[in-house]
């Protein structure tokens, strides 16, 4: 393999967020600030999830790890349709980067963006509530493979998007109910069976608890079934996307 | 073994009004070394040739190799040994030129690039934009930096999509000198054009593709030579007379049609004298490439 190609990519990836980092890293971290401010406000002290965790110390978790998979998308996805749209694919197209080496660097970029936004997240949030680390190595697991996964999938979106508008699209009406319904700003166990049902069918669901976990030592459902998921999960989308870039679906005509 | 061989390529698009057929069987080859001319109207085909040859499409059939590699199963050979200028002006805005190039080295794995990349953007005259970010260049500066990435990795064979569409005309000096200093040291060049001039002043060999298919395909000199005719131009404001408009190549005020010898000269001029258009700037030449090219594009397609 091409890793020095590769590996240019990659690199390459990461300056295009980090130059426009106001946007790509402060905003979302500003975002998650907000929701924290308003729902720990409102909820601080009527909801218990965990014995001894205050309803802030159980948002902060849910909230990074959210960040972490909305950008981790948002990186790979914004990125291929903007190259796409303006044409510039094509500086790609012409060189002998494998279809490997494409999903390792896109990928790649997707997760250091989702960290180094999960990582602001935490940094700013930390202060409003006790925390500690009760099992760390689960936050690292869930993080890394919840944010590969997610790259994988913006990069799905973004080789079938031939708009903007289109990759919105499948972050509105996909992407944010499916983190948002996957337990980051509740317990599901707090649910009507109905929807406790139906929110472990949601593979977020599981990066989020999973990634809980590591802070509270505690989760709806035990962290080895949430890595078997997430695992699994993130080898079907990085099949697909990996099938698809070999086969050129959109970019070679 | 030839530069590029393309052999028997066909590609069909699936059009809403049925397929569309883009390349219909075509085969030549390109050696090493040559400065070679792809010629055709618009929609013949060339785009979607050299989009076949880069990789950028699939043949529905046939083969295309670079340097003997085949442009699919051997794809990473074939595209370092290529470089593409391609025809629309794209950029990419995050970046400075220098930036802008160095990537590009580094997908094709070529690192400690910047000696070869001081020397492109000099000959290029873009020594002193290298620090400046792509959005602030004007096109003609933009279209450098497309020639200068498409040469970064040092292949052996170039292609230019219409390089000079829309381009100043001291750039394309500054392009063309470079463009065949690097042919002389042995780089191979493939050029498409609307400019029929450049392609016969620059490429020792052309084809000429109409409809998906080769129409003409020899060394510039022997087209030029085949078609034997000589060319009676002249400027006029006055409408022509039906017989000569028909067979003439009108551009503003300027008049271009052929006579095979002297006595159709006369004729011509007869006619023009009996419908009394009054001429100036009379003269006589040669058919240049652009007869040839219009000749040909006016015969039957196969």
């Amino acid at each position: 393999m091409n890793f020095a190609g590769a590996g240019t990519l990659f690199r390459k990836e990461i300056l295009r967020f980090w130059k426009v980092a106001v946007q790509t890293v402060a905003a979302p971290v500003l975002t998650a600030v907000l929701y924290l401010m308003i729902f720990g406000h409102v909820l601080e002290g009527r909801v218990e999830v965990y014995p001894g965790v205050g309803y802030t110390s159980f948002l902060i978790p849910g909230l990074v790890m959210m960040s972490v998979l909305q950008n981790a998308f948002a990186n790979s996805s914004s990125s291929l349709i903007q190259s796409k749209v303006t044409g510039n694919l094509v500086f790609l197209l012409v060189t002998p980067l494998s279809h490997w080496a494409w999903f390792a660097a896109y990928v790649g970029a997707s997760v250091v963006r989702g960290l180094v936004v999960g990582a602001g997240v935490f940094v700013v949030t930390v202060w409003f509530a006790p925390l500690h680390l009760a099992e760390p190595w689960w936050l690292v697991v869930f993080a890394a493979l919840g944010a590969g996964m997610m790259g994988s999938l913006g990069l799905v979106a973004g080789l079938w998007a031939e708009k903007f508008d289109q990759t919105a699209a499948f972050q509105n009406f996909i992407i944010m109910p499916m983190t948002f319904l996957s337990g980051v700003f509740y317990s599901v166990h707090s649910l009507p069976d109905v929807w406790q049902w139906v929110s472990h069918l949601n593979p977020f669901f599981y990066m989020v608890d999973g990634f809980r976990r590591g802070f509270f030592g505690v989760s709806d459902a035990s962290p080895w079934l949430s890595l078997a998921i997430v695992g699994a999960s993130f080898a079907v989308v990085a099949a697909i996307t990996l099938r698809l870039l070999a086969i050129g679906y959109k970019l070679r005509t | 073994m030839p530069a590029v061989r393309f052999q028997n390529v066909s590609k069909v698009y699936s059009g809403a009004r049925g397929p569309l057929r883009a390349l219909d069987g075509v085969s030549f080859d390109i050696e090493e070394g040559e400065f070679f001319g792809l010629l055709g109207p618009n929609g013949a085909g060339k785009t979607t040739l050299i989009s076949v040859l880069a990789g950028l499409a699939r043949a529905s059939g046939g083969s295309v190799t670079v340097m003997g590699h085949d442009v699919v199963t051997e794809y990473a050979a074939a595209r370092r040994s290529l470089g593409i200028v391609p025809q629309e002006l794209v950029f990419d805005p995050f970046f400075s030129v220098r930036e802008t190039l160095r990537i590009q080295s580094g997908y094709f794995g070529v690192r400690h690039n910047e000696a070869w990349i001081d020397e492109l953007l000099a000959a290029l005259g873009l020594a002193d934009k290298a620090g400046a970010n792509m959005r602030q260049l004007s096109g003609g500066m933009k279209r450098r930096v497309l020639v200068a990435q498409a040469l970064v990795h040092r292949p052996p064979v170039i292609v230019l999509d219409e390089p000079t569409a829309g381009v100043d005309v001291e750039l394309r000096q500054t392009l063309w000198q470079f463009i065949s200093r690097l042919n002389q040291q042995g780089h191979t060049v493939l050029l498409t054009t609307h400019y029929l001039e450049e392609a016969e002043a620059l490429c020792g060999r052309i084809a000429m593709l109409k409809q998906g298919r080769v129409v003409a395909l020899d060394r510039t000199s022997a087209l030029l030579a085949g078609t034997a005719s000589t060319m009676l131009r002249f400027k006029t404001d006055a409408p022509l007379p039906p017989a000569v408009a028909a067979a003439a190549r009108i551009t503003g005020r300027i008049v271009q049609v052929k006579a095979r010898d002297a006595a159709e000269v006369e004729a011509l001029l007869a006619t023009l004298r009996a419908a009394g258009v009054k001429v100036e700037d009379l003269e006589i030449g040669r058919a240049d490439l652009e007869d040839v090219f219009l000749e040909i594009m006016r015969g039957p397609s196969t």
